[in-house]
């Protein structure tokens, strides 16, 4: 289990314990947090849970696959933070944890 | 009328997310979502293939968690129908005796896997892939050494292929046209993916018009081809193509084409109390300024969010290019757009690599994009589609030349 802060654009943060093993888009979608679409459920086919990992968590989190970075190369406002978040596993490691979304996944 | 209460039929992904963003867009009035499955709303592209692997169980499958639905307000009630819709009454009648009223329904019935009208197709081993009860008895029936006949050779059949491969079945598929996803894609990828298959130990049949399952004591033991031959299997897929659950609204006078119809905002063109989204709706795509009928998770969010925004008074969403993708051993295909009015394709790299995209032109403009391996011409195909903006061809053609290159 993780305690994650997921924070909307607008600045609402949702803090949510997230299971092990889930992906960090899955702690958001299944808990119906605006902000993360993930239309493919997961399968990095559509790069729309887009999201910002906070500077200090960027080494835990890992980094991104060729298919991620490539995907993540054609999103919008996309940063040196920027995740897709349905790469992210989580484990006990990233209790703590803060993304900010972006202002769109298109 | 933010107490409006809404009544979902269909608890698919369509239906499901339909429930789902009404509260997250704030609707304050009940929800009640009525599904024929016995479970709560999930994904069903990973029924053919993680979860087909064993690579993903039940509880990730699940949209929300089932818990969700109370905490949300949503009156979910699985494991009943609809029976009959009466627009002028307001109430539709379920299959469990109750009748429920709604100020505004939501039909998300989806569609059904076509059967064939076949001898033998009643037997034990004869099988579709659409919910998940399918997909278990799926699993059940392949594995090592256990021979798979998958009837259709479209997305559904490659995706049961490879993982039935994957699980160590011996694999045919008998497709009737003479190419692969006749339907559904162009001759070069049909090339690749039979090639593809071929290298993983996946057999074809073309052109092989099946007549009839052979079986024993109840269970198939064969598909009967128009040839004479009987190709031995333990085990029979049949994906043939589905059929819109748009029953319920024809009997209830609601205008219907290939689904029923709607509009821009997935609403009834015939009622403006009810609206259809997902695959059973028959809408509008202005991008190819035309309506069709789409059978894809990204168009039923994408509908869903139109109703939703409807019902709440949102915006509507902004226009999308419609999309989809298939898994298959090692090969990740991307589509954007519908190669309507396509006069010419364009292939981008080279199909040996299994890294390659084909283009569908009208003249200059981008109509579709069918990527393997290939996300940037995916998702830069994607913008290109929705922005109509015209594109040099000699550069797309050309590998070497970045896509954001050939777009700029």
């Amino acid at each position: 289990m993780a305690k994650i802060t997921y924070i909307e654009h607008s600045g609402t943060e949702h803090v949510i314990d997230v299971k092990t093993g889930l992906s960090v888009m899955e702690g958001a979608v299944k808990n119906n947090i605006p902000g993360i679409d993930a239309d493919c459920g997961g399968a990095c086919a559509c790069a729309t849970c887009h999201v910002y990992v906070q500077e200090d968590w960027l080494e835990k989190t890992g980094t991104r696959s060729a298919m991620e970075e490539s995907m993540l190369d054609f999103a919008e406002g996309v940063e040196a933070n920027s995740r897709l978040s349905c790469q992210i596993k989580v484990t006990d490691a990233l209790d703590g944890l803060v993304v900010t979304m972006p202002e769109s996944q298109h | 009328m933010s107490d409006a209460h809404v009544v979902i039929l269909g608890a698919g992904h369509a239906g499901g997310t339909a429930a789902a963003l009404l509260r997250q867009y704030g609707h304050a009035g009940p929800v009640t979502l009525v599904g024929e499955e016995p479970i709560a709303p999930y994904q069903r592209p990973p029924l053919s293939k993680a979860w087909l692997k064993g690579e993903a169980d039940a509880d990730s499958l699940a949209l929300k968690p089932l818990e969700f639905y109370a905490e949300a307000n949503i009156d979910f009630r699985p494991g009943v129908r609809a029976t009959t819709l009466d627009r002028a009454a307001k109430t539709v009648s379920l299959s469990d005796g109750t009748t429920l009223a709604y100020d505004l329904l939501i039909l998300a019935t989806g569609a059904r896997a076509i059967a064939l009208p076949i001898p033998g197709a009643e037997f034990s081993g004869v099988m579709f892939l659409r919910t998940a009860a399918d997909a278990e008895a799926l699993k059940a029936a392949v594995g090592p050494g256990r021979q798979l006949a998958v009837v259709g050779g479209g997305y559904i059949g490659l995706e049961v292929a490879a993982s039935g491969r994957a699980l160590g079945a011996e694999v045919v598929v008998l497709e009737r046209e003479d190419r692969l996803l006749a339907r559904v894609a162009c001759e070069p990828l049909s090339t690749f993916f039979r090639g593809y298959h071929e290298q993983h130990g996946v057999r074809f049949e073309l052109g092989a018009s099946v007549t009839g399952f052979v079986g024993e004591a109840g269970h198939v033991t064969g598909v009967t081809l128009a040839d004479g031959r009987v190709i031995a299997c333990d085990a029979v897929v049949v994906g043939v193509g589905a059929h819109p659950n748009d029953e319920l609204a024809k009997a209830a006078g609601l205008e219907t084409a290939r689904g029923v119809v709607v509009d821009l905002d997935a609403r009834s063109v015939s009622d403006p109390d009810i609206f259809a989204i997902g695959d059973v709706a028959h809408r509008p795509m202005p991008i190819y300024d035309r309506m069709f009928r789409m059978e894809s998770v990204p168009n039923a969010l994408e509908q869903a969010k139109q109703a939703a925004s409807a019902i709440v008074g949102r915006p509507r969403p902004a226009g999308e290019c419609p999309w989809q993708w298939s898994d298959q051993f090692d090969l990740k295909l991307q589509i954007a757009g519908y190669p309507f009015d396509a006069d010419q394709v364009l292939l981008r790299g080279d199909p040996a690599t299994a890294k390659f995209a084909v283009f569908h032109l009208k003249g200059n403009q981008v109509q579709a994009v069918e990527a393997i391996n290939s996300p940037p011409e995916f998702m830069m195909g994607k913008i290109l589609i929705l922005n109509r903006k015209p594109v040099n061809k000699a550069k797309l053609a050309d590998p070497t030349i970045s896509m954001k290159e050939v777009a700029a």
